[in-house]
């Protein structure tokens, strides 16, 4: 089963939700902390890596003895990632999105391919937890095909746990694809409420089930619930702003440590998560 | 002309809300909101919309059935394993590369440009704003974002507009990039959490990647006085000025709740003094008269 953590706004819990969930499972569960640009699981459960190895994409190479600079290469790349300057082929490593389609239509062969670091992809444990993450490389503007490379790396026997980056575009559709099941956090703001608006649609869209955890509980309006209401978005866990719970989080340590009396809610959290894509997948089998 | 973004790496940590305060201390400004994933500014702003446009971003490949003869030479040549075996198209993994449309040869794929989103040019009670919606599931967030940008900026030196503020996107990637390229300076809000910490270093080391000026503030300081103190070190270490400490004050949402911006809602408290002597400080700050132009302080006060 795998369970992505999700929110429209960043800020909301996710790393929380996802940490603590990962912490009450245990052996059972792999948490793969896939907001490359800012991973943040690591600084709370604090996994021993054991493995640490940079992951590329390739991009052009061209040998200029056999160019005739006819420039179909140029004109071939939608994303503007190849130039012809004169007696010059200018490559523009970052805009390039690892097709290969100048390779191809290359007339001369005169196109090989070398690679661009995307990041890094760290491969360890926390205590029984097993842990993956990606680290964007500072500079690096795609985001995407590193977060795929988290994902390959998930042992297929363990619930995985996905904790995924903010926001609605492709980084966070590279997260939530093929998932089974989207954990939406958010806050009950106008802020907050907007932007889970947005993270249903695109939930919707993929046509995963989701369910809702309202963090900060009491701050704010009611407006999220109403909508969850309205929407039949189950809300399946809510946590109070409580000092204490900020307190732990700025210093790294989880809920489900420093107060002991959440663990029982997560391992109920996680309950009605199975039981709902358990009742998913049986009327996906009827129909 | 001078652009300040305000980012923080972290999502969450209070850009928006500083952004909105900040732009009822201008005036003369131009209000940019970066964040064309989730964009929250307008519900502080209540734009009227002035100009409406569609944004016409990457294209996507589609397979005409009528026309495929099944040869499969695009599924072997798709590197983004965007076709099925039953030859169709899943357009979100379609990244547009056009190599499937190139290669048919039965000429069988359509690869029509996409509308990814809109744009628009909007009247607020603080003057022009520009602001996006990136469609679901859109790629192009950086094409959007640097458009927006662009046009933020004519607006600026058509009407003599000296300043303009740009709520950024979280992170450090395609988004964030396209958001600082070109700034005059930035604004990085941080919270004393290990989290902020974590990511504020890494958008200053963005911020250095790319030459761009960045100045510091931490919102909710006194949850970890620690951890503001370390922030303090990194930036002094890093020569990056902290222009202030805001401490964790509910009236930010409850101004939110209320759709205004914290210096629009209620009797004046420590907070409101704190977020004035930021704006002050990021008016008369080095970073922001870079280029030796007129006094900015003067111009936008």
């Amino acid at each position: 089963m795998i369970i992505s953590i999700a929110s429209g706004k960043g800020g909301t819990g996710k790393t929380t939700v996802a940490t603590n969930l990962a912490q009450v499972l245990g052996n059972r569960v792999q948490l793969l902390d896939c907001d490359v640009e800012e991973p943040n699981a690591h600084l709370f459960l604090q996994p021993t890596f054991t493995q640490s190895e940079p992951v590329t994409t390739p991009i052009p190479l061209i040998d200029e003895t056999k160019c005739t600079f006819c420039r179909k290469c140029a004109d071939f790349c939608e994303f503007n990632a190849l130039a012809v300057v004169g007696k010059q082929v200018l490559v523009f490593a970052e805009l390039c999105h690892s097709c290969g389609g100048c390779m191809l239509v290359c007339p001369e062969g005169a196109i090989t391919e070398t690679s661009r670091e995307l990041g890094t992809l760290n491969v360890g444990n926390a205590g029984e937890v097993a842990f993956v993450n990606g680290r964007l490389r500072v500079g690096e503007a795609m985001s995407p095909p590193l977060i795929k490379r988290v994902r390959a790396a998930a042992d297929p026997d363990r619930i995985t746990l996905i904790d995924a980056p903010p926001g609605t575009s492709c980084p966070v559709i590279a997260a939530m694809y093929e998932t089974d099941f989207v954990l939406l956090v958010t806050e009950p703001t106008p802020f907050g409420l907007h932007d889970l608006k947005l993270a249903v649609e695109a939930v919707k869209l993929l046509g995963i089930p989701a369910g809702l955890v309202v963090n900060r509980a009491d701050i704010g309006d009611n407006a999220v619930f109403q909508y969850a209401e309205e929407e039949e978005l189950p809300l399946l866990l809510t946590i109070p702003f409580d000092r204490q719970i900020a307190e732990a989080y700025s210093r790294g340590r989880m809920m489900v440590d420093a107060l002991p009396e959440w663990r029982h809610q997560f391992i109920e959290l996680f309950a009605k998560i199975e039981q709902i894509v358990k009742v998913n997948k049986e009327a996906a089998c009827v129909n | 002309m001078r652009e300040l973004v305000i980012i923080s790496g972290k999502g969450g940590t209070g850009k928006t809300s500083l952004t909105a305060a900040l732009a009822s201390l201008a005036v003369n400004t131009v209000l940019c909101d970066a964040d064309v994933d989730a964009a929250d500014l307008h519900l502080l702003m209540q734009p009227e919309m002035r100009q409406h446009h569609d944004f016409m971003g990457g294209k996507s490949a589609r397979i005409n059935p009528d026309l495929c003869t099944g040869c499969d030479t695009c599924r072997t040549l798709c590197r983004f394993d965007a076709i099925s075996e039953r030859l169709v198209v899943d357009p979100i993994r379609c990244e547009g590369c056009g190599v499937c449309v190139h290669f048919c040869p039965a000429g069988a794929i359509e690869f029509p440009v996409q509308r990814c989103g809109e744009w628009y040019v909007s009247d607020t009670r603080f003057g022009t704003m520009v602001h996006a919606r990136l469609g679901i599931a859109e790629e192009n967030s950086g094409k959007l974002v640097s458009l927006i940008r662009k046009e933020a900026r004519q607006l600026a030196e058509e009407h003599g507009h000296d300043l303009i503020l740009t709520d950024g996107p979280p992170g450090i990637g395609c988004p964030v990039i396209a958001a600082i390229g070109g700034a005059t300076a930035l604004l990085i809000i941080t919270e004393p959490t290990v989290s902020g910490v974590h990511d504020m270093e890494r958008v200053l080391d963005l911020a250095a990647h790319f030459n761009v000026p960045g100045m510091v503030c931490i919102n909710k300081f006194d949850l970890n006085p620690a951890m503001t103190e370390t922030i303090e070190n990194i930036a002094q270490k890093r020569n990056v000025a902290v222009l202030g400490k805001i401490p964790f004050d509910p009236v930010f949402t409850h101004a939110m709740v209320a759709g205004k911006t914290l210096l629009e809602y209620g009797e004046e408290t420590p907070t409101h003094a704190v977020v004035r002597e930021i704006w002050n400080k990021i008016i008369t700050s080095p970073s922001m008269h870079s280029y030796g132009i007129v006094d900015l302080k003067a111009t936008i006060q």
